[in-house]
């Protein structure tokens, strides 16, 4: 016979009551774990989505642009003072402090061609790039070598290009290696080929119009990188991408915070309903406890019935919780969420942390109902006779 | 072998106006291995003398040394000690823990003491089986009889051998025939050495006793 026999025997005989009280914690819990699991679930896909958009950080000549444009009517617009970007300068990209981010740069130039004596906008890339930099091209046909373009799918459209075909560009006359399926972007408006061919044909040698960079986005310091990059290139322009993502991330966050809030209250709920049941418990006790004392029971005995009580319970609510939490999430991801996998999969720590959390609350509103019973005089249980 | 002296102890309650004094002057000594009964009418203070021996109800006035140990100089936990150690309880209502098995609740008051599970056992089988319960062990309260529950109390009161043994109308709830059966076994111990104090309103029992302390308006009427 232990004290802990004691605890299970009387946690078996008040069913009822241990029941309430796991069920308070329960619900804390499970609410707690479930704005846990909701929030990474949200977040691992929007840093999915955010490596999904390639390029998220833009380099540009810097300009003091004005931009002729009302209403959606777009003027055109005058540039002063452009200083172009030289290839050359790039390297110096590999000295910033979070170099160690960038997956991917892609220096691009664009000018204006003839093509089948149209004017269409040609841009220079690097091909081996295209992968990092615009996964969400569908190429039909290959990769331009050095005389080949690729056309963008309204360009390949209007100038009734398709693979194999020859196009004359300058006067020059490329074959065409691919047609690129519909972006939505403006890339269906232009030609693309390798980033040497565009500086021949365009005569701008070691001259480049702009580059994407492509940073690994998991906690990524973006705005960092962004000022780390206008540090080493002083006369560009550089901004970040990401505003789209980086506001729904906000909201999230906010979203996190309030949901935290909330858990939090419930938990304290959970935690008065554990005190106040815990209370009842005693007071029922009162004479059981009297005779304890009397036995000889120190008062630390007493209070280990009672904390142990609240162990036995608060253990398994924690499971429970993380149970009940995780499968929330599961649901909850199923409707807010356009990932296939929700982040249910099983978590020692979370499950632990939820757990742990369970007894902090269960053994916390629990010392109040075990002063009370420690401080029962022993001659209540013959006083009560 | 455990002798008890008690010296104008005293127990009031309420203030002011409205005080009760329901113990006053209460002076004995009781003999290592005497089997005392105290008796007295309703409210003469027999129970409250008995909470004060069983070191539970601090005396308003006074002194209770029991084997030379002044038990009310002893700090809270100290008596608890105390009453592991030398006291043994037999409760009116038995009072055993409804949920724990009759050999459950004779182990309990060895449950704070560091002891292998087995010999806890052992020792309230054999506490048992000295009550006349040894084969009725695994059976809840609620499936004992009056008198089996009564025997079971009496075990649970003698499993760890106190030289005391404090008993508040043991039989108040008993027939005639398992008054006798408990007295019997009280007679038992207290021929093994154990001192007993009985409080008791039946004169069958205290004709068991070898002195009875009488209780009246909280004094004792009647001088040792």
């Amino acid at each position: 016979m232990r004290l802990t026999d004691i605890s299970i025997k009387n946690l078996m005989r008040r069913k009822a009551k241990a029941g309430f009280i796991m069920a308070g914690l329960v619900v804390g819990v499970a609410a707690m774990v479930a704005v846990i699991g909701f929030v990474r679930t949200m977040t691992a896909e929007i840093n999915h989505k955010m490596e999904r958009y390639g390029a998220n950080i833009l380099i540009l000549p810097k300009t003091e642009d004005l931009q002729l444009s009302y209403g959606g009517l777009n003027l055109g617009g005058v540039s002063v003072g452009v200083q172009p970007i030289r290839q050359a300068d790039l390297h110096r990209l590999t000295s910033i402090k979070n170099a160690a981010n960038i997956a991917a740069t892609g220096p691009t130039l664009l000018g204006v061609v003839s093509a089948n004596g149209r004017d269409v906008l040609l841009a220079g890339i690097d091909m081996n790039r295209v992968d990092v930099l615009k996964p969400w091209w569908s190429l039909s046909g290959n990769r331009p070598d050095s005389n080949a373009v690729l056309a963008g799918a309204q360009t390949a459209s209007l100038l009734n290009l398709t693979t194999g075909q020859t196009v004359e560009i300058n006067g020059r006359p490329m074959h065409v290696s691919g047609i690129l399926g519909s972006t939505g972007s403006q890339d269906d408006q232009l030609l693309f080929a390798e980033l040497p061919t565009a500086q021949s044909i365009l005569g701008k040698q070691g001259q480049i119009s702009m580059v994407e960079v492509a940073a690994l986005c998991h906690d990524c310091p973006i705005d960092d990188m962004v000022r780390q990059i206008s540090g080493v290139l002083p006369d560009a322009k550089v901004m970040a991408i990401q505003q789209v993502v980086k506001g729904r991330m906000d909201t999230l966050q906010r979203f996190s915070a309030f949901s935290m809030g909330m858990s939090a209250v419930v938990i304290l709920v959970g935690s008065l309903v554990v005190l106040t049941t815990m209370m009842s418990s005693v007071r029922e006790r009162k004479e059981e406890i009297g005779i304890f004392r009397a036995m000889g029971f120190r008062k630390s005995h007493v209070m280990g019935i009672i904390f142990s009580e609240a162990a036995m319970v608060s253990g398994p609510a924690g499971l429970i919780g993380y149970l009940a939490g995780t499968g929330a999430t599961f649901i909850a991801v199923r409707f807010f969420s356009d990932m296939d996998h929700a982040s249910t999969a099983w978590d020692p720590l979370l499950c632990g942390g939820a757990i742990l959390l369970a007894m902090v609350v269960g053994l916390t509103a629990s010392v109040y109902p075990a002063i009370m019973a420690a401080r029962l005089d022993p001659n209540t249980a013959l006083r009560s006779l | 072998m455990s002798s008890i002296h008690a010296q104008d102890l005293g127990k009031s309650y309420g203030r002011g106006g409205a005080v009760v004094h329901a113990l006053a002057d209460v002076s004995f000594t009781i003999d290592s291995g005497a089997f005392v009964g105290i008796m007295g009418e309703s409210g003469a203070g027999k129970s409250t003398l008995l909470s004060i021996l069983g070191a539970m109800n601090t005396p308003t006035t006074g002194r209770l040394s029991i084997d030379g140990i002044d038990v009310y100089d002893l700090k809270s936990e100290q008596r608890a000690d105390f009453r592991r150690e030398f006291l043994g309880f037999v409760f009116q209502s038995f009072h055993l823990i409804p949920y724990l098995t009759l050999l459950e609740n004779v182990m309990l008051p060895l449950t704070t003491i560091r002891m292998p599970k087995s010999e806890k056992r052992g020792k309230a089988q054999a506490a048992l089986d000295r009550v006349g319960l040894g084969g009725k062990g695994e059976r809840l309260p609620g499936e004992a009889s009056g008198g089996e529950k009564e025997r079971c109390a009496i075990a649970r009161a003698i499993v760890n051998d106190p030289p005391i043994l404090l008993a508040d109308e043991p039989t108040g709830n008993l027939d005639t025939r398992t008054t006798d059966a408990v007295m019997d076994l009280f007679t038992g111990l207290n021929t093994d050495g154990m001192t007993i104090v009985m409080v008791t309103h039946s004169p069958r029992c205290a004709a068991h006793v070898h002195r009875v302390l009488d209780v009246a308006d909280g004094r004792l009427a009647k001088r040792p």
